[in-house]
């Protein structure tokens, strides 16, 4: 379902040569799996999300989703291709905070190019438990409840890829397993393939797949 | 969720910031409008003053002069014609042309404060006629066409037969606060400071018209040439050699009034009138039906060379003079108010652009749920476009409630009649003037968004 070929990414220093990031040999996620790719702070891995979900250009390789290359795509329909097949969570939540919860699910139903479905919304909202929140805003919702809600509005619209990055990172211990059971169960409900980056332990032994990122990018393990 | 949703919602959270631009762009457009309506209503209504008059027949001066003095009561009318000159109207060689004709003396003054107290700024003319101005021309047409004619609000028109007869225009019965049955003593000359005449008996009270008769005081003219002052010396008539007919009517059905046979004063006692040659008139209201009669006589006045008179369309001299004058003006306060619109889209920009950094984060946001970069671009202009659209809506009801709250004072110190639905159709303008101005000002932050680097913002 998703397939990464030589994905090369680098960074241009002032006065000095291209600082490389990410030398992705090659990685696949089959559809419906869950995987997880371990690593510390600052070794790459949002750069390698945000390289998959097309907001990041790479200088070389293939990042392919159910056989659509993204990086032969153009920006426009890269923006439109991610709109409708990629959720992403972020450590941060990255709520609206002007919206409300259920306006930041239906923000993220907005760009697809198809009406917004408020019923759907609702739905997701009810199942990650905050049916009776969807008028708060951000700022009237625990972390949890934010969290969720990302969770939620990155499900909007059926997407065939859910990106995690280190959701449970800002999230306070009594709800980090709650928010992994629930990424994983609508995951696993909706056929969707989840690829989560993670430095904790804890997260990472629940899952069947569990890829180091030292092992995934050249450049790290060339560090080592 | 639509984009302009998006871009409300946006507005909505930066809500103090969102009011302030609101607000200097209300007032922007509130002065704008106020410009645009006063300027036009007040053409409207000076041109409207000046409908009611079909010609204006005076002595040869500026025409500008003959109908301020006439129309508008301003300035003074210095050119003073024959009263035969105004019997060829009635009963002369004009007369078959004429309908009506309706003289008019001037330079008298109503000051309605006692004489003790000396001359005071409220100073009203005083036109001298024959009851024919009320009873056979009208003051211009209503909105459905129908012509507007002379009412009395209190008591009746003065009679041609008592001299000392007189009728109030309804301001000047309003801020003088005399009754029909009392008694005014008009003062010479337009200066208030000059004697006062013989006291006229007030038996009627006009309704508002609208126009400047308001602020006047009509008295008989048979009375007029009675008082001190009014007459021509005999060696002055001896001096003019008088043309036209004098004396009874020359024909059948006269189209003014002439003087009567049996004058009285107010204790109905007869009295003897001026005589003709003695009498002048200042001007000469000249009503004719036929389409073509007014350019006939006007031609026909204007070319003869034994008479020292003019005749003027006061619709084309009041278009003139606004075109003239009025017109550059309220270009000027236009480009001002326009200035002012400018710098209120000018503070949408300033508002927007300084938001930019703390919003940045939101754009990013929306451009990982797959926002284009037009999209986001779209977003701003749309904040832009409302912010300047509410602030024009707001400004379009703030202008029209200035105007209505302003409206007694400036119909008490300029005639000028307003409404608070007093719309123009110029005002319909100011909402795409408004949308280029917002699309504008909203271009430079728009690029901005539109720039936005997604990864380094999301952090």
């Amino acid at each position: 379902m998703l397939l990464l070929e030589g994905v090369r990414k680098s960074y241009a220093q002032p006065g000095a040569e291209r600082l490389p990031i990410l030398d992705v040999p090659r990685l696949a996620v089959g559809a419906g799996e869950q995987v997880v790719i371990r690593g510390r702070s600052g070794c790459g891995k949002t750069t390698l999300l945000n390289a998959i979900a097309g907001l990041t250009t790479i200088d070389a390789g293939k990042i392919a989703i159910k056989g659509v290359d993204l990086t032969r795509l153009p920006e426009a329909a890269r923006d439109r291709f991610r709109a409708r097949h990629i959720g992403y969570v972020f450590q941060t939540f990255n709520l609206l905070p002007g919206f409300t919860a259920l306006e930041n699910v239906l923000l993220g139903m907005t760009f697809t190019g198809q009406r917004p479905d408020r019923a759907r919304a609702a739905d997701l909202l009810n199942r990650v438990g905050l049916g009776h929140r969807g008028h708060h805003k951000p700022a009237a919702m625990s972390v949890g409840e934010q969290q969720r809600t990302a969770v939620a509005r990155a499900l909007a619209n059926r997407p065939l890829l859910l990106l995690a990055d280190e959701p449970t990172a800002n999230v306070d211990p009594g709800h980090q397993q709650q928010i992994i059971d629930l990424l994983r169960g609508v995951c696993r409900d909706e056929n969707v393939s989840m690829l989560l980056v993670t430095h904790s332990n804890e997260v990472s032994d629940q899952f069947d797949r569990v890829e180091q990122l030292e092992e995934v990018n050249q450049v790290l393990k060339a560090n080592v | 969720m639509s984009l302009w949703r998006i871009a409300w919602k946006n507005m909505q959270q930066r809500g103090v910031a969102s009011s302030l631009t609101v607000l200097s762009m209300a007032l922007g457009v509130a002065v704008m409008v106020g410009v645009i309506v006063i300027h036009a209503v007040a053409v409207k209504q000076f041109s409207s003053y000046a409908g009611g008059y079909q010609l204006i027949v005076g002595g040869k001066g500026g025409d500008l002069q003959l109908v301020l003095s006439t129309v508008y009561h301003l300035g003074e009318s210095r050119y003073t014609l024959p009263y035969s000159f105004y019997r060829e109207f009635t009963d002369g060689k004009y007369a078959d042309l004429t309908v009506t004709a309706v003289p008019y003396c001037m330079g008298d003054s109503f000051d309605p404060r006692p004489l003790e107290d000396g001359p005071s700024d409220q100073l009203y003319r005083v036109v001298a006629t024959t009851p024919d101005l009320f009873d056979k021309l009208e003051y211009g047409v209503n909105r459905d066409g129908t012509p507007r004619r002379y009412r009395f609000r209190d008591g009746r028109n003065f009679r041609s037969d008592h001299a000392f007869e007189a009728v109030l225009g309804s301001v000047v019965a309003a801020k003088s606060g005399v009754k029909v049955g009392e008694t005014i003593n008009p003062t010479h000359g337009i200066s208030g400071r000059g004697d006062r005449h013989d006291e006229f008996l007030v038996t009627g009270i006009l309704e508002p018209t609208g126009t400047s008769n308001d602020r006047a005081v009509f008295v008989n003219l048979e009375g007029f040439y009675l008082l001190d002052g009014h007459s021509l010396s005999q060696k002055t008539v001896e001096e003019k050699a008088l043309s036209g007919p004098t004396g009874p009517p020359q024909v059948e059905n006269p189209r003014g009034v002439l003087p009567p046979a049996t004058l009285y004063n107010n204790n109905d006692e007869p009295i003897e009138p001026l005589s003709e040659p003695q009498r002048e008139v200042s001007s000469i209201l000249v009503l004719s039906d036929d389409q073509m009669g007014p350019t006939i006589l006007t031609s026909q006045i204007n070319k003869d060379q034994n008479q020292a008179a003019q005749a003027v369309a006061p619709l084309r001299t009041v278009a003139n003079l606004l075109e003239g004058i009025v017109g550059p003006l309220q270009v000027v306060l236009l480009v001002l108010t326009i200035l002012i619109v400018v710098v209120a889209s000018i503070s949408i920009l300033v508002s927007i652009y300084n938001s930019m950094s703390e919003r940045s984060h939101d754009i990013a946001v929306m451009r990982a749920l797959g926002a284009s970069r037009s999209s986001v671009m779209l977003v701003v202009l749309s904040e832009s476009i409302l912010l300047s659209l509410t602030g024009g809506v707001l400004g379009i009801i703030l202008g029209h409630a200035l105007i209505a709250f302003a409206a007694p004072y400036i119909e008490a110190q300029a005639g000028i009649q307003l409404a608070f639905w007093e719309f123009d159709p110029w005002e319909i303008a100011v909402i795409p003037a408004l949308v280029v101005l917002a699309t504008l000002a909203g271009l430079l932050p728009a690029i901005s968004a539109y720039r936005t680097d997604v990864a380094h913002s999301l952090g």
